[in-house]
């Protein structure tokens, strides 16, 4: 893209790093880091935005133009940003939080309009800055300071909202898988338009082990599957488990079981246009099918700052002017001699 | 016949037209004012319309209403009316307290049949006598004389009844001299593609004139007096849309592009309007989901380099005050246009008020400073606008313009300023000799306070901004309390600074007298016609107008000490009163307050700054 190359040292700022020790956090800056530098932008013509909690501290620690916004507007500020200046690249960051509860209109509405904005979502499922409230993506039930009987509601699944605002890149990793994360926002930068990718984060203090059912390295292989374009739905330890089409739904099957072979196994394919089967893999959840990790939805769609761009260069082609003068002179006026 | 017409010399005249929500009453208002400012009047304009978009026809809800002002001196759309057109009973009704005393009412006499005055509520059969008309009444059988002018047009009755208005247009051309070329060039261009439509809405407005021609006996005519009026090319515009021009001349002046960041609001949205109508000029103007993406994609859009603008009322206001926080704490230049309305809440959408003065300098948490300044009039929300702009960049602010919807959707004859009235507005840009002398976000120019800006894109120049409090020079995040107190003054003294950047305050009227009308914003016109007034009556009376709020100017307080009696006028209980009275504990602040959703009427102010004057 630019013809100098850039390592990740070069987008990291000289500021302190003050979340918590053992924060997931501190994985997920590092291989940004990384990832940017395998994009290869410019640390100059890269932004990165984020709102308020603490992921969206994130910011400080970048060598980029970055700006740590007010709660839950980083994505409708990020908007204004990319459309002003749609040559830079840009990077909002957004906790559970601040994307989904505050932050929430703006958060559909960027991914509705498709705007080219690279969205992480950090998703820890607690409050972690005002100390330990559950939040939008807590499970119903989850014990908290602001809930000490459990919560009576149910739990937004982040996918869920995307495909629901008709999202055109969605990709999921966790905080300890570094090569999958680094893979996922390569690619959120490679797509044009809104890119969510939601990643599953643990808070030490207030949260520790909310993930463990799926981070757990003993089980992980089988209670998750690594999506890639193009290649077989395949998990599992043995490598020998696969998903498979159900009627209307999904079923994970063993590989030469039960009259099963590979060739039943599914295919993925991430740029379908239709969302009906991304949404069924980013809906499952580890329990009785394995949670999806990777790109599992990537569709070109119309941009909405490109679009922005184009209609300006269309109607000023047509009928532009010069001047404002020029354009009130165009209509209606009289002259006093 | 026209030889034995009265016609009579006057300095100005106001029209009102009135009639259902969808009677054209507006259309045929601005065609009206067009027409006469093409004959070198001065025109005031403003409409008066229901809250409802179409309330039931007929009914008092519905009403909706046009006011023309034109002539000599012309400042307001004018308190009363000469001439009170009305469609229809409701109309009538409802507008017969804007007629003046020895005026004329012409009305529609086809739509006064007991039907027509039940749906309006009327309880007897003499609808005049029980609405206490008294002046002249004029009963013109329009309907029926717009259903023959047109039998042959091939159009349906729809159709046909919508081209009523036209014929109280023509009637009212004939009354006033105005030749209908200009009126017929004028519709003609709003009908460029509905050739039929302008065939028969032409024809209709001759009948009108013509049936004026015909009853010359019973009225008189007028010719109104033109005034000797700057040379130059001229058109209409209401308040919004000088709004939104102003802050385009601010983006040729700076080179800055020009982003606005909306969500519809009333009385606001035309400024949306019209700005997305300028791509032809580059300009983005996009909608947002809510009030508070408004600002803040103006704010992203500000720290990526653009002059960037929210358009908003009131309500709005409020909702953005937490992105007006943060472009106070991240020093970006910012445009915030508060078309005022009556509050609270939801309140009196299409009314005017002065009430968000307050919220405009002070709605915000903490110490958050930032310029406010008011236009005056339809034609000054083009000036301001460019004003708002000019601060906003050479001083890394935000700029909250007060305008209202007396002035927003007011409109006046304007002269299409040349480029070079206007300034070149400088962005206190960084420079690359700054990277050699070590240059960090947070320095600024010492005497002004102003940062340095570097826009994104900029090589050398990545920085990090944010809403907790930074250090006063690195901008990296700081809690010591001593920087912090140090920030609160840096942000407070570069807002006090611009006092030193702006025009002083004037005085108007007769310098000389004891006491001093005060006044603030979209009340100009009434203040100074009262003024004129007082002072052409012998009553002597001085008049400060103030455009700029937060900093005032800096002879504000001089001008204060020199008068006996000051006295603010203002369409709210007091606000600038109180915060004048703040700054000035030793001066003895009077006041002139009004809180209808309605602007002064000149009688009014000149009433009661008599009564004080009079002590």
């Amino acid at each position: 893209m630019e013809d100098k190359k850039y390592s990740a040292a070069d987008y990291k700022s000289d500021q302190y790093v003050r979340w918590c020790p053992g924060c997931g956090d501190h994985a997920i800056l590092a291989v940004l880091h990384k990832a940017m530098a395998e994009v290869g932008v410019a640390p100059h013509n890269t932004a990165v935005i984020s709102g308020i909690g603490c992921s969206s501290r994130l910011p400080y620690y970048m060598n980029t133009y970055g700006f740590h916004t007010i709660h839950g507007r980083a994505a409708a500020i990020a908007t204004g940003f990319k459309v002003a200046n749609p040559n830079m690249t840009v990077w909002q960051i957004s906790g559970d939080g601040d994307g989904l509860a505050i932050g929430g209109n703006h958060f559909i509405h960027a991914v509705r309009r498709n705007i080219d904005l690279n969205m992480l979502l950090l998703n820890n499922k607690i409050y972690g800055l005002t100390k330990g409230q559950y939040s939008p993506t807590s499970d119903r039930g989850f014990v908290s300071k602001s809930s000490p009987y459990g919560t009576t509601e149910d739990p937004f699944i982040p996918a869920e909202l995307v495909f629901g605002a008709r999202g055109n890149f969605f990709a999921r990793s966790i905080d300890v898988d570094l090569a999958t994360s680094q893979e996922v926002m390569v690619a959120a930068a490679r797509h044009r338009g809104a890119s969510v990718v939601e990643l599953l984060q643990n808070c030490v203090i207030f949260n520790n082990g909310i993930h463990n059912y799926i981070t757990d390295k003993e089980f992980r292989a089988d209670r998750t599957i690594h999506l890639r374009h193009g290649e077989k739905m395949i998990f599992g330890k043995e490598n020998n488990k696969g998903l498979v089409q159900d009627g209307f739904g999904l079923k994970a099957i063993e590989i030469g079981k039960d009259g099963y072979t590979i060739d039943n196994v599914l295919v993925h394919d991430a740029h379908c246009k239709s969302n009906f089967l991304h949404q069924q893999l980013a809906m499952m959840d580890g329990y009785s099918l394995p949670l999806a990790v990777g790109v599992i939805r990537d569709v070109e769609a119309l941009v909405y700052n490109e679009e922005v761009e184009k209609q300006v260069a269309a109607v000023k082609a047509k009928k532009g002017f010069s001047s404002l003068r020029d354009m009130i002179l165009a209509g209606e006026t009289w002259e006093v001699k | 016949m026209l030889e034995k017409t009265n016609v009579k010399t006057l300095d100005k005249v106001v029209v009102r037209f009135s009639g259902d929500s969808g009677d054209g009453m507006q259309l045929a208002g601005n065609i009206f004012s067009n027409v006469s400012a093409g004959m070198g009047n001065q025109i005031s304009t403003f409409p008066d319309y229901p809250a409802e978009i179409r309330a039931p026809q007929g009914t008092l809800s519905g009403v909706s209403g046009f006011q023309v002002h034109i002539g000599r001196g012309v400042h307001t759309p004018g308190d009363k009316a000469d001439v009170l057109v009305s469609m229809n009973p409701a109309a009538l009704k409802q507008n017969v307290k804007f007629l003046k005393q020895g005026g004329v009412a012409i009305v529609d006499i086809d739509c006064f049949k007991k039907s027509d005055l039940d749906k309006a509520l009327y309880k007897t059969d003499d609808p005049y006598k029980e609405i206490g008309l008294t002046s002249e009444v004029v009963e013109v059988p329009i309907s029926s004389m717009v259903k023959n002018a047109l039998a042959d047009s091939g159009l349906d009755l729809k159709s046909i009844m919508r081209c009523k208005n036209m014929f109280a247009l023509g009637l009212i051309c004939w009354l006033f001299d105005r030749p209908l070329d200009n009126a017929k060039h004028l519709l003609q261009n709003k009908f460029a593609k509905k050739p039929a439509i302008f065939e028969a809405n032409a024809k209709v407005m001759q009948a009108g004139y013509d049936y004026g021609h015909n009853i010359h006996a019973s009225v008189s005519t007028y010719r109104i007096e033109s005034d000797n009026i700057k040379p130059g090319h001229y058109t209409d515009v209401n308040g919004n849309t000088a709004t939104a021009w102003g802050l385009i001349m601010a983006s040729e002046k700076s080179g800055l592009p020009l982003f606005l960041g909306s969500y519809p609001i009333t009385p606001a949205t035309d400024i949306l309007h019209e700005l997305a109508k300028r791509k032809d000029l580059g300009v983005k103007a996009i909608q947002m989901e809510d009030e508070i993406a408004g600002v803040c994609s103006a704010i992203g859009a500000s720290f990526a380099g653009n002059l960037a603008v929210t358009s908003t009322s009131g309500p709005g206001i409020a909702l953005k005050s937490e992105g007006i926080g943060l472009a106070v704490i991240a020093e970006l230049p910012l445009v915030v246009i508060d078309v005022q309305r009556g509050g609270p809440s939801t309140g009196l959408p299409t009314k005017t008020e002065q009430t968000d003065l307050m919220q405009a300098l002070y709605g915000r948490n903490g110490e958050s400073p930032v310029a406010v300044v008011a236009a005056a009039s339809p034609a000054d929300c083009f000036d301001m606008a460019f004003e708002a702009g000019r601060i906003a960049i050479e001083h890394m602010t935000p700029v909250i313009l007060l305008t209202d919807g007396f002035i927003g959707n007011g409109s006046t004859a304007w002269r299409i300023p040349e480029a070079d009235e206007y300034p070149t507005i400088k962005p206190n840009f960084v420079n690359k000799e700054m990277l050699e002398k070590g240059w960090k976000p947070y320095m600024r120019n010492e005497e002004t306070k102003v940062r340095y800006w570097a826009i994104p894109g900029t090589e050398g120049f990545a920085h990090r901004l944010g809403g907790l409090e930074k250090d006063n020079v690195t901008s990296a995040i700081s809690t010591d309390p001593i920087n912090h107190e140090k920030m609160v003054y840096i942000r407070k003294e570069k807002i006090e600074n611009i006092a030193k950047d702006i025009a002083p305050l004037s005085i108007l009227g007769d310098e000389s007298a004891e006491t001093l009308l005060i006044g603030w914003g979209g009340t100009f016109g009434h203040l100074y016609s009262a003024v004129e007034e007082l002072n052409a009556e012998g009553k002597k009376v001085a008049f400060a107008h103030f455009r700029h709020i937060n900093p005032l100017p800096a002879n504000t307080k001089d001008i204060l000490h020199k008068y006996k009696n000051i006295v603010v006028a203002e369409l709210n209980t007091g606000q600038f009163a109180d915060y004048l009275q703040a700054k000035n504990p030793n001066i003895l602040i009077q006041r002139i307050n009004k809180i209808q959703g309605q602007p002064f009427q000149v009688q009014e102010i000149k009433d009661k700054l008599t009564k004080i004057m009079e002590g």
